[in-house]
């Protein structure tokens, strides 16, 4: 176990470095941070002299080993736009994303399983149909029409929730501001961990469907039937436990791709979170916070794929992690 | 049981005792001000965070003249020198009476600021005569001194002397990293910042030793989120969880103003959307009969109509109406038939290739109204190749005059006219800095003399007929395509009463706001 982490600890530095580099080099493409930094009257001149007080004329290696170099002793870089150091910058809207990826997470675990299951079990009943349907709409409609949709309904039509923002917050633990403790702050999450969830408990709930389908042709299935075992201990028992091994691979990787899809939540509800921070960052050209973002979601996929493998370790006895 | 009661008693009292915060004004923009240094960044941001937190010398009112604020009356002494006098009592922030000196402190902090330095480039001094007297002087005769001193909000000069806790000097200016100043204001406006979370929320609490005791405003407090998103501004606003929000998008004009719980304010506005047509890079653009043929070929005012929606005015000259250099003759000339002909007689009847770049997220529609004036082109055979972009991309670009044909929107920072043609059509000079913006190379040694002498005339008469030479000549040579002045809109709940309080340079006077 502990060579194996040791191991993953190895891999998320190089997984690390590619990141860093590649955003490192693809900076000069997004355009020139002076233009956001000064008004559009300023001099060709003036807007030169403070890239090169900048170090922005330097040479590509200068720059990136200069960037590594402060990068080992913790400093990702200082913010443009905030001017702070960028990890603080991400560090404070972290919590708002967490408390959004957990609003979604709330709605994929209370409905993907009883859903899919159900499915499974009666694929040709009026419910299943419907929920089928619904899932290929859910998956196909893009996560910002969703967005704007409900806004549209149930806070300028109806007027029962608030249309944007994250609402009254409360410090958890001296640093977690989260709003999942607050009614007006739970107001505030539920239209934007919908539409969050919107994208990804479709597939959960197909994946399930189509798993348990297989499942319950296996003959060790159609075994415990013949032995006249009870409908529900086949299903829950049997079936059901042997379903869930590829749910926990594939789910763990959509759990780092729903860190991608807040980008796009965020943004349409003005959820002061990371990903709207990482949208803002890209219009202004905020190269520092950039480069942050991206190696720090290059982390959390390291990260949850390494969680991801060690409990289907101890879900699965036949798969041994060490290797050995 | 005993203690259950107790407890809601308590929460009650508490409930109770809270301050009634009547006259909240939740506010939503579509970006909040980079930082509290209003001499950081010359923006549209920090202008409103001016108007809010301080005061100007004297201000523009909504019929394009001045009003005085912390000056309360000025005059012209010689050619070079205007006095202003400033109000007694006002107090800034921290409790201290303005003086000329904070005045003359702020004179010669916009003079360091690498944004600011510009606008006063033709002032020498700010003379304090006495405590509330103050001589600005200018290198010569120059027309705009009370332009330029609504750029001029006293800040205390005492707050920012010296050296704060961490060792920095607390009136430096530091464009891109800390320092005192971003984060710490004292000046004399009706607002105080209560609270700021950059890019999420600002919250200011009027300030209750404002020295404005007539302004009608009765906002006590405001709480004001930038909203990047336009579908969600404006649900906001539409759903009541937003008192006041701008801009607001075209689209959504007519749904704004029929709602019955909004109000939807409008006013034509000043920025003139241009294309510029790069004589340089493109020999068939050096020929000015083929520049004729162009702006007869735009249909600007369809494109008003159809893509604006009507928000915008057809333009066929740079000065917007209520300018000094408006010229009354001239009017949109769109005429296919003219256009055809002319690109005959330039002998360029088959038409010639051309790239032309343009933003995707600068100006309202500025991609739709590339794609639309490409078309209109093709109609006199002109291929154009056309590029869109993010702006950010879009500059660098713009910088290297990559394409023959780029769009360039303008507002002038002086409401003047001169302005424009200093930035857009003068001869580019590397060294005066002229002609900066100008990608087209136009170059025309009347118009240049004239914009020069202009800056140095002080009799209004006499200076707008210069300047509406100017916009004649340019006209006539046909220097660039005119496509329209860009409309401003801003929409309230019903009872907040910001049709007396927005002007056309966008930077509503809150502290005079009034709501029911």
């Amino acid at each position: 176990m502990f060579a194996f982490l040791v191991r993953r600890l190895g891999q998320a530095v190089i997984v690390m470095l590619v990141i860093s580099l590649l955003s490192f080099s693809i900076q000069d493409q997004l355009g020139d941070p002076l233009r956001e930094l000064v008004g559009q009257s300023v001099s060709e001149e003036i807007r030169n002299e403070l890239r090169e007080e900048m170090g922005l004329n330097d040479p590509f290696m200068v720059q990136y080993g200069r960037f590594l170099k402060n990068a080992v002793q913790g400093d990702l870089g200082t913010s443009y736009f905030f001017k702070r150091p960028a990890l603080d910058v991400i560090m404070d809207k972290l919590p708002a994303t967490i408390d959004l990826v957990i609003g979604a997470t709330f709605w994929i675990l209370l409905f993907s399983v009883p859903v899919g299951v159900f499915a499974a079990i009666r694929p040709h009943h009026w419910f299943s149909k419907v929920a089928m349907g619904v899932s290929i709409v859910g998956i196909s409609v893009p996560v910002f029409l969703t967005a704007i949709f409900l806004i549209y309904l149930f806070a300028v039509e109806l007027g029962w929730l608030p249309s944007y923002g994250r609402g009254d917050t409360v410090m958890l633990l001296g640093r977690w501001k989260t709003s999942l403790f607050t009614l007006d702050g739970l107001k505030h999450l539920l239209l934007p961990s919908i539409s969050l969830a919107s994208v990804i408990l479709p597939l959960f709930v197909r994946m399930i469907r189509s798993e348990m389908m297989e499942v319950l042709e296996t003959e060790y299935v159609k075994f415990a039937w013949a032995k006249g075992l009870h409908k529900r201990r086949i299903w829950m028992i049997h079936a059901f436990k042997n379903t869930l091994l590829p749910v926990i691979t594939v789910g763990g990787v959509q759990l780092g791709i729903m860190v991608a899809y807040t980008i796009l939540t965020e943004t349409v509800f003005q959820w002061p979170g990371m990903g709207f921070m990482f949208l803002e960052a890209i219009n202004r050209v905020d190269t520092p916070l950039i480069v942050a973002y991206l190696i720090i979601v290059g982390l959390i996929f390291v990260i949850t794929n390494t969680v991801v493998d060690i409990i289907y370790g101890m879900v699965n006895p036949m798969v041994k992690i060490t290797g050995q | 049981m005993n203690k259950t009661i107790i407890k809601l008693g308590a929460i009650t009292a508490l409930a109770f005792s809270l301050p009634l915060q009547a006259n909240t004004l939740k506010l939503a923009y579509d970006a909040d001000p980079v930082s509290m240094d209003i001499h950081e960044q010359l923006s549209g941001g920090t202008l409103q965070l001016s108007h809010m937190v301080c005061d100007p010398l004297i201000r523009w009112n909504q019929e394009l003249g001045f009003d005085g604020r912390v000056a309360s009356s000025w005059e012209r002494v010689d050619d070079t020198t205007v006095r202003f006098n400033l109000r007694k009592g006002v107090k800034f922030h921290s409790g201290r009476e303005m003086t000329a000196k904070d005045v003359a402190f702020t004179f010669e902090r916009l003079k360091a600021s690498e944004d600011f330095k510009g606008i006063f480039v033709n002032f020498t001094a700010a003379n304090i005569i006495d405590d509330y007297t103050v001589d600005l002087i200018t290198d010569g005769p120059y027309p705009l001194v009370e332009h330029t001193a609504t750029y001029i909000f006293p800040l205390d000069s005492e707050f920012y002397t010296g050296n704060d806790e961490r060792g920095r000097d607390k009136g430096e200016i530091v464009k891109h990293g800390d320092s005192f100043a971003s984060t710490n204001i004292s000046c004399t406006g009706p607002f105080t910042v209560a609270s700021r979370e950059q890019g999420v929320e600002v919250v200011f609490d009027r300030f209750s030793d404002y020295w404005d005791a007539d302004s009608p405003g009765n906002v006590s407090k405001i709480v004001f989120t930038p909203i990047k998103e336009d579908p969600t501004r404006v649900a906001a606003l539409l759903s009541g969880d937003i008192d006041f929000a701008a801009p607001i998008p075209p689209t959504d004009l007519a749904r704004i103003d029929s709602n019955d719980g909004t109000d939807l304010v409008t006013m034509s506005g000043t920025r003139i959307i241009t294309f510029q047509m790069n004589q340089k890079r493109n020999e068939a653009l050096a020929n000015v009969k083929v520049r004729q043929a162009i702006v007869y070929a735009v249909n600007n005012e369809g494109i008003v109509q159809k893509i604006m929606k009507d928000f915008g005015t057809a333009a066929a000259q740079q000065s917007p109406k209520g300018y000094l250099g408006y010229n009354d003759a001239l009017k949109p000339r769109y005429d296919l038939e003219k256009a055809k002909a002319l690109m005959a007689e330039a002998g360029y009847a088959d038409g010639f290739d051309a790239t032309m770049m343009a933003p995707n997220n600068r100006y309202v529609n500025d991609a739709k109204i590339a794609e639309a004036v490409a078309g209109m082109l093709a109609k006199i055979n002109i291929r154009v190749d056309l590029t869109t972009m993010p702006k950010a991309q879009y500059w660098p670009k713009f910088d290297e005059r990559a394409a023959d044909f780029m769009m360039i929107g303008w507002h002038s920072d002086t409401e003047d006219s001169a302005n424009f043609t200093e930035f857009l059509a003068m001869t580019p000079d590397q060294e005066t800095g002229y002609g900066q913006y100008n990608s087209g190379n136009y170059s025309n040694a009347e118009v240049d003399q004239l914009i020069l002498d202009s800056a140095k005339v002080t009799d209004i008469a006499k200076r707008a007929e210069m300047l509406q030479r100017v916009e004649q000549i340019l006209h006539d040579e046909a220097a660039f395509v005119p496509l329209h002045w860009q409309d401003r809109a801003w929409a309230a709940k019903s009872g907040v009463q910001i049709d007396k309080v927005v002007n056309v340079m966008n930077f509503p006077y809150l502290g005079d706001l009034v709501m029911d």
